[in-house]
């Protein structure tokens, strides 16, 4: 059991009033708010430990170092990775998709190779793949979805070849909640010789990720779904994997030596870590994972699940509600519409009752197109959300009903 | 009437309502009863981009004065591009182009004309004065 009232107090944003009504945050696919060790890690950071990494002989930087490179160590223990140089810190997914579509477009993609993506994918991991397949001449392959919005394996089967070069497909799903079978996708990819990149944005934050496990040759996150920071992020990638890729950005830090003749690359992980990174944000982001970890993700995805199936349930109820996304296996994610009321409008009133959701499209223009409408209202739940926040939503919902029929 | 007695006519319509509820309902039924677009004109052409909610608007132009059609896919939008259109049709393109709306702020709805709403109301309120600008120079 989580302690929900000791919980809510750790993170200070969460007491605070919306439109003059106590704030109700389910957007938490799109970004989780932040415990205040987090908030108070980064500040100490900037108040008293302050200095740039890998660089000086001083003090301060060797202990800003230090830090630095413990959070790296916490979060190869998180993921289960077998090296802590397999760990390469990023901006956030979209960085570390698009430095592994770059290194793949530079030197593995071929004219006539394919690229396997799903339907469900975030347009971050549509777009660097495009542009991989543009400047590479490969071809972009898409895995459909089901009404339910599952992979349909038989599919995915058929689409693989000898031509696939990597499939680059989401571990959980930002619009829909599916969690995919993964495990199934790798394995099968893996007999052909086929890499896997997994993204894992929506998974990090609801359950515990063991690569090792998942036996992935990427995988990527990002430090502000995780209720840590925004502007960092984590790649994982097997070292042979990350050996094989050139460097994505030139600069400091990545460099063994530099000469205008020609400049040796450091090895990794600060091949790919050029310049000076968000410090601050990987402090915050290992203080994040810690945090959660005390909590410990299998209570949380315990709880998480408890919230989905109240949510459900309760939302289900409502006479005209449609719920897309209907996996067996689903993270706490409802994405909905109310028989024809357009989602802004839904979401307008909603925000009037303090009640954050998304609306729109959710970066997934092509699952919209799939499901023949312009975009859902998305309440995504996280750990800190209680059923009684659930019923105010549910409240709220048979109001805008009644405004707009 | 001019711009600004269409903008008082609405605060004054508006002042009728203490709470936010009563307001939004009424923006939804000044939705419901605008005359809109005809679909088979919901093209490309005439769709101003906003993001979450579509917009369209057409222009026409009678005897030197300009007036506008719009619609919307998401009801409370239909409502707000409603009241623009209202306020803004029946106008020449000069003063149109001088017209300041400050009735979506007096009636307490600022905050659909942030950009970041992204309801397409900014982006009309641009194109209607984008359209002024082109038919006063074709009247020049
Ligand atoms: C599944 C998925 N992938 C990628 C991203 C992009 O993450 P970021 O914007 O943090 O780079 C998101 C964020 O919405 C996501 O949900």
């Amino acid at each position: 059991m989580l302690d929900l009232s000791k919980i809510r107090k750790d993170f200070p944003i969460l007491h605070q009033e919306v439109n003059g009504k106590p704030l109700i945050y389910f957007d938490n696919a799109a970004s989780t708010q932040k415990p205040k060790a987090v908030i108070d890690r980064i500040s100490r950071y900037y108040a008293q430990e302050h200095s740039n990494i890998h660089r000086g002989v001083h003090s301060l930087s060797a202990a800003a170092t230090e830090e630095y490179e413990l959070a790296r160590k916490t979060i190869q223990q998180h993921l289960n990775a077998s090296h802590d140089h397999e760990i390469i810190f990023t901006k956030g997914t979209t960085d570390g998709i698009n430095l592994v579509a770059n290194g793949f477009a530079k030197s593995i993609l071929k004219p006539g190779d394919e690229v396997l993506i799903s339907e469900l994918e975030h347009h971050s991991n549509i777009v660097p793949w495009q542009l991989a397949c543009e400047s590479s001449g490969a071809k972009l392959k898409v895995i459909p979805i089901s009404d339910s919005g599952e992979w349909i394996m038989k599919d995915f089967y058929k689409l693989l070849s000898k031509k696939t070069k990597i499939v680059a497909v989401n571990h959980v799903s930002n619009a829909l909640g599916t969690i995919n079978p993964v495990n199934d996708v790798v394995d099968t990819a893996h007999r052909m010789g086929v890499p896997v990149l997994l993204d894992g944005a929506q998974a990090a934050p609801h359950m515990n990720v063991d690569v090792k496990a998942l036996n992935c040759d990427f995988y990527v996150l990002s430090g502000h779904k995780l209720f840590g920071p925004t502007g960092v992020g984590v790649l994982y990638g097997k070292e042979e994997w990350l050996n094989k890729l050139p460097p994505y950005q030139g600069g400091g830090d990545m460099i063994k030596s530099v000469s205008f003749e020609k400049t040796e690359y450091n090895e990794l992980p600060f091949k790919f870590e050029a310049g000076t990174p968000h410090i601050a944000g990987v402090l915050g982001m290992k203080t994040a994972i810690d945090y959660c970890n005390a909590i410990g993700f299998d209570a949380i995805a315990k709880y998480e699940h408890e919230l989905l199936e109240y949510g459900s349930k309760k939302l289900s109820s409502i006479e005209g509600l449609t719920i897309y996304g209907t996996a067996e296996n689903k993270a706490s994610v409802i994405s909905f519409l109310i028989d024809e009321i357009h989602p802004y409008d839904t979401g307008t009133i909603l925000d009037k009752l303090g009640i954050a959701v998304r609306t729109g499209h959710h970066c997934t223009e092509p699952i919209m197109t799939r499901f023949g409408i312009p975009g859902t209202v998305r309440a995504s739940f996280a750990f800190y959300n209680t059923k009684e926040e659930i019923d105010v939503l549910y409240e709220g919902l048979l109001r805008v009903k009644k405004m707009f029929e | 009437m001019t711009i600004n007695d269409r903008q008082n006519e609405l605060i004054e319509e508006f002042s009728m309502f203490d709470d936010w509820m009563e307001k939004y309902e009424y923006i939804i039924d000044l939705g419901k009863e605008v005359t809109g677009i005809a679909d088979d004109l919901k093209t490309d052409d005439y769709l101003v981009k906003g993001c979450q909610s579509r917009v369209w608007l057409i222009p026409s132009n009678k005897s030197g004065r300009v007036y506008f059609d719009a619609d919307s896919d998401a009801i409370i939008t239909r409502g707000l591009v409603g009241m623009v259109t209202r306020v803004l049709s029946d106008a020449t393109p000069k003063e149109i182009l001088e017209s300041d709306l400050f009735f979506v702020d007096k009636i307490g709805l600022k905050e659909h004309l942030s950009p970041t709403r992204s309801n397409g109301l900014v982006s009309m309120i641009k194109k209607i004065k984008t359209y002024a600008l082109a038919y006063t120079a074709k009247a020049n």
